[in-house]
């Protein structure tokens, strides 16, 4: 399956096994159904779209690439490498959220 | 593949994060226009991209002659001597040129170049103004020679005229540039003789010491995208005195006042805070400017049997801005660093030169879905200067998506490079909505044409 | 009751907007049983929070968003929260506001503001024109769009210090060049060209708000002297006076453009006695509850007009009132936050 290649080096067979971003980090967000993101420990906030809202609550969950890519397409009509493409972008998105 | 086939599954949309920053919390703050336009003057944009390709400059035949008959017609009815002349610069492909002409455009042109383009169009010389800092001897004595009307722009060239009309025992009517301070504008004072100063005074003496040179005219050009109309009323204000003073002192007899161009079209310039319709005044206020002030600059003449001057105008702009758009495509997206969402499309500032200086008008030519973000459009040159909108809010587009840029026709058509990539076909949409190639696409041949490789050269293969 | 919507709910602390303290003066108004909705730009714009001043709270589209934008937003609030008077309270929106006027009269929103051709005779650019007119003095002013006029100005005769303009706000004194061209770069960025110069004229300030009545008549004339500035120059402290020849200076003006609407008049006493007209505002001032204070309730009188209601009885100004102005915090919820962030109204 396309999602085993590695995104960056384009390796096959190699799954990414980090998960896209530190569950603790996301876990402690404040999410509301309107998409309206708080973040107790900074104070910011953002919102995000109804796609975004469900990826972040995938990767609450801990999902990691493959496994929130799968879902994904099993819940939205649209191609496997468009909602891959633009999870990585969201997930680039959100660590911008969490400055080290 | 995941199976894609159960109905009822909500499309995907490109997942969005806005952060809040203060300053800008407002999420009805930036209205994202939702118009999309499928055609251009009733010919369907999909059908233009698939014969001419992308990108693509496409010209209205209709709007142009609208626009030039507009112009003469808000002068004409409110002045008795009126002529216009389509500035060459503005926009010197043929069938521009052809059109404006056959709406009875004379020419003004500020180069040998456009000078002989002029001429090959078969515009008689005594119906071409011939503006600019520079113009050798020999497109001089062709002007001279063909009854053209001399600008001048600063006293060498009137010397060399001078010459030339001695030389040749011609004697030649000249029209003197001049340039001031309107309070308004910023003075456009390189080009033309001072009126302040005295030097414009000076230079009237000047062709009045020369038998062979008779002053009949005046010119000025006092900038562009000129969105205040007094600096017109103070500009004809400043001319007629000075046209008085003139025939006066010197005794000649100005038969032409020519304002040049400067109105502002319909484009949003960069750093103009309200959007267009709202600081752009119609051509109907501009005439109304200028057409005011010389009626009552000039009531007294005609009970004093002198005649009226000839209004000149030189618009360019305000006369093709909105006659041309420019087609282009996406050809990629990605996410910048900071967040926001960048597209490239086939265009760039070597195509779109005014892309320096205005928020062109961008439209999708499809309806398009999902949340409008910041955007960047860069275009296709490895430049960072390659901008076409450092910030627009666009819904994401697909690869392949066409974008409308308007009003792109002044400036560009001349001012566009050939840097990296070619130049793609203009095509002009007839009145009777015929589509044809009026500037066909560069290739390799044309792009060379003019390039001699040495003998030497010709072995590539390292030595 | 009636249902008046007013914009400018910017109170910030160092430069309020004037929607608040119009939006408090028409609560103390006696016999006016009104309901307020505040209008503005950013979910933090305080008066969109101020629970005791507006009933209700809504975002706006900015105004480079152009007219047919704020038609649109204002006709989908009028939907649900119907409104009967809108008070526009921030240069940069007027022009909108004036484009849109019989799109709002079709809804049942009535106005009272001058016309285009009011506004523009009123501009910063303008405003020697309308001082010869009205027979006022008033400092030089040009629009330049570009910096190197500060190199070459003294050649025409500007001498610094200079005052550098945008065309709807701000305002700096430059000493030299190099301020005026740090002034120029800032406040073209901020509100784009022409970028105005004024010569600075040595005095003190004098401030006038009052409501045209549109045939040449000035309504209720309260003026100020400001006793307190921040680093901005905005006033936190005034003083209520009474001076014939400004208020003569500002019934002239009034009488030359038959100004309709709120205005704020801003000139110069200079040494010698001289006024000279510095700006007018096509609003009501920030420090416009003064008139409340001082019994003369003009945002009521404006509501008034607007309804074709007989006006409110106005006071006899009292010279010498004064005011100060404080900052306060106000506790907001997150969920109002949010609701302000995400649906653009407050719930
Ligand atoms: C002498 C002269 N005439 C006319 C024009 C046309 O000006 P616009 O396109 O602003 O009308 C120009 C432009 O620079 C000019 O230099």
């Amino acid at each position: 399956m396309f999602y085993n290649r590695h995104p960056m080096t384009n390796e096959s067979n190699t799954t990414r096994r980090e998960p896209l971003i530190d569950a603790k980090l996301v876990q402690r967000l404040a999410v509301s159904d309107s998409g309206f993101v708080f973040d107790p420990v900074s104070g910011h906030s953002f919102s995000v779209n109804e796609t975004g809202l469900r990826i972040l609550r995938l990767l609450k969950e801990g999902q990691d690439l493959p496994s929130a890519v799968k879902a994904l397409c099993d819940e939205f009509l649209g191609s496997a490498a468009d909602i891959e493409r633009d999870v990585l972008e969201f997930a680039g998105l959100l660590r911008k959220q969490f400055p080290a | 593949m995941t199976d894609n086939t159960t109905a009822d599954k909500p499309v995907w949309i490109k997942p969005t994060l806005r952060a809040h920053r203060s300053g800008l919390l407002n999420k009805f703050g930036a209205v994202p226009s939702r118009q999309w336009q499928d055609e251009f003057e009733d010919v369907p944009v999909a059908d233009l991209i698939h014969q001419f390709g992308s990108p693509l400059f496409v010209i209205s035949e209709q709007r142009l002659r609208k626009n030039v008959r507009h112009l003469t017609r808000a002068f004409s009815a409110r002045y008795p001597r009126v002529q216009y002349s389509w500035s060459y610069k503005t926009n010197y492909l043929n069938a521009v040129c052809a059109i404006a002409h056959q709406e009875g455009a004379w020419a003004e042109v500020v180069s040998a170049f456009e000078y002989e383009k002029a001429r090959n169009l078969g515009v008689p010389g005594e119906k071409i103004l011939f503006n600019g800092p520079h113009k050798p001897r020999a497109i001089l004595e062709r002007a001279i020679k063909e009854g053209a009307h001399i600008h001048v722009d600063h006293l060498d060239e009137l010397q060399l005229i001078d010459e030339i009309a001695r030389a040749t025992a011609q004697n030649v009517e000249i029209t003197l540039r001049l340039n001031f301070d309107t309070g308004v504008t910023e003075p456009w004072s390189r080009f033309g003789f001072n009126v302040e100063s005295g030097q414009a005074l000076d230079a009237a003496w000047r062709v009045a010491h020369s038998p062979n040179l008779k002053l009949t005219g005046l010119h000025s050009h006092i900038g562009t995208f000129v969105m205040d109309t007094r600096a017109y009323r103070a500009q004809v204000k400043t001319m007629c005195q000075f046209m008085e003073r003139a025939e006066k002192d010197t005794g000649c007899q100005i038969d032409c006042i020519d304002v040049g161009g400067g109105f502002a079209s319909r484009n949003a310039l960069q750093g103009v805070y309200l959007p267009p319709e709202q600081v752009v005044p119609s051509i109907d206020q501009y005439a109304e400017a200028i057409c005011d002030t010389l009626l009552e600059a000039t009531h007294g003449r005609e009970r004093e049997g002198r005649p009226r001057p000839l209004l000149l105008l030189e618009t360019g702009r305000a006369v093709v801005d909105d006659a041309e758009i420019l087609l282009t495509s996406v050809v990629g997206n990605k996410r910048l660093p900071d967040g926001r969402r960048a597209t490239i499309v086939d265009a760039g500032v070597n195509l779109l030169f005014t892309a320096f200086w205005y928020h062109h008008n961008v439209k999708p030519t499809r309806e398009l879905s999902g949340v409008a973000e910041e955007t960047v459009l860069y275009g296709p040159l490895c430049m960072n200067i390659d901008v076409m909108r450092a910030s627009i809010l666009l819904p994401p587009l697909d690869v392949g998506d066409v974008l409308m840029f308007s009003p792109v026709g002044a400036y560009n058509n001349t001012q566009w490079l050939q840097f990296i990539e070619y130049r793609p076909n203009v095509v002009l949409v007839h009145d009777d909505r015929q589509v044809s190639i009026v500037r066909a696409a560069e290739d390799l041949q044309a792009v060379t044409a003019q390039e001699r490789l040495p003998d030497h050269l010709r072995d590539v293969s390292p030595r | 009751m009636v249902t008046v919507a007013i914009s400018g709910m910017n109170a910030r602390p160092d430069n309020p907007g004037p929607g608040v303290a119009v939006a408090r003066c028409l609560r103390e108004a006696a016999d006016l049983d009104a309901r307020i909705i505040g209008f503005g730009y950013d979910a933090l714009d305080p008066g969109l929070y101020l629970t005791d001043y507006c009933d209700a709270g809504y975002l706006l589209p900015y105004p480079s968003a152009g007219d047919q934008a704020l038609a649109e937003r204002l006709e989908e609030i009028h939907k649900s929260d119907p409104f009967d008077v809108f008070i526009p309270c921030l240069d940069a929106e007027l022009p909108n506001v004036l484009r849109i006027e019989q799109q709002l009269k079709k809804l049942g929103v009535r106005t009272w503001l001058p016309s285009e051709d009011q506004l523009k005779l009123r501009s910063k650019e303008r405003l020697n024109e309308l001082a010869a007119h009205a027979e006022i003095a008033c400092p030089r002013t040009r629009g330049i769009t570009q910096p190197d006029f500060f190199q070459r100005c003294d050649d025409e005769g500007w001498k610094y210090p200079l005052v550098v303009k945008g065309v709807f706000y701000d305002a700096y004194v430059a000493h030299s060049p190099a301020d005026a061209a740090v002034a120029f770069n800032h406040i073209a960025r901020t509100w784009g060209y022409p970028v105005l110069v004024q010569e600075h004229i040595k005095g003190e300030e004098y401030n006038l708000t009052g409501v045209g009545d549109g045939e040449g008549g000035l309504l209720g004339a309260v003026m100020m002297k400001k006793t307190g500035l921040t680093d901005k120059g905005k006033a936190w402290a005034g003083v209520a006076v009474s001076d014939q020849a400004l208020l003569d200076a500002a019934q002239k003006l009034i009488k030359a453009t038959r100004w309709r609407g709120p205005l704020e008049v801003e000139v110069i006493k200079s040494p010698s006695g001289t006024y000279h007209l510095v700006e007018i505002n096509p609003r009501f001032p920030a420090w416009i509850y003064l008139s409340a204070g001082v019994g003369v309730n003009l945002p009521h009188a404006l509501v008034n007009l607007a309804l074709s209601r007989p006006l409110p009885a106005f006071g006899e100004p009292r010279a010498g009132t004064m005011f100060i102005r404080y900052a306060l915090e106000t506790i907001v919820d997150l969920g109002q936050f949010e609701s302000i962030i995400v649906n653009g109204v407050r719930e």
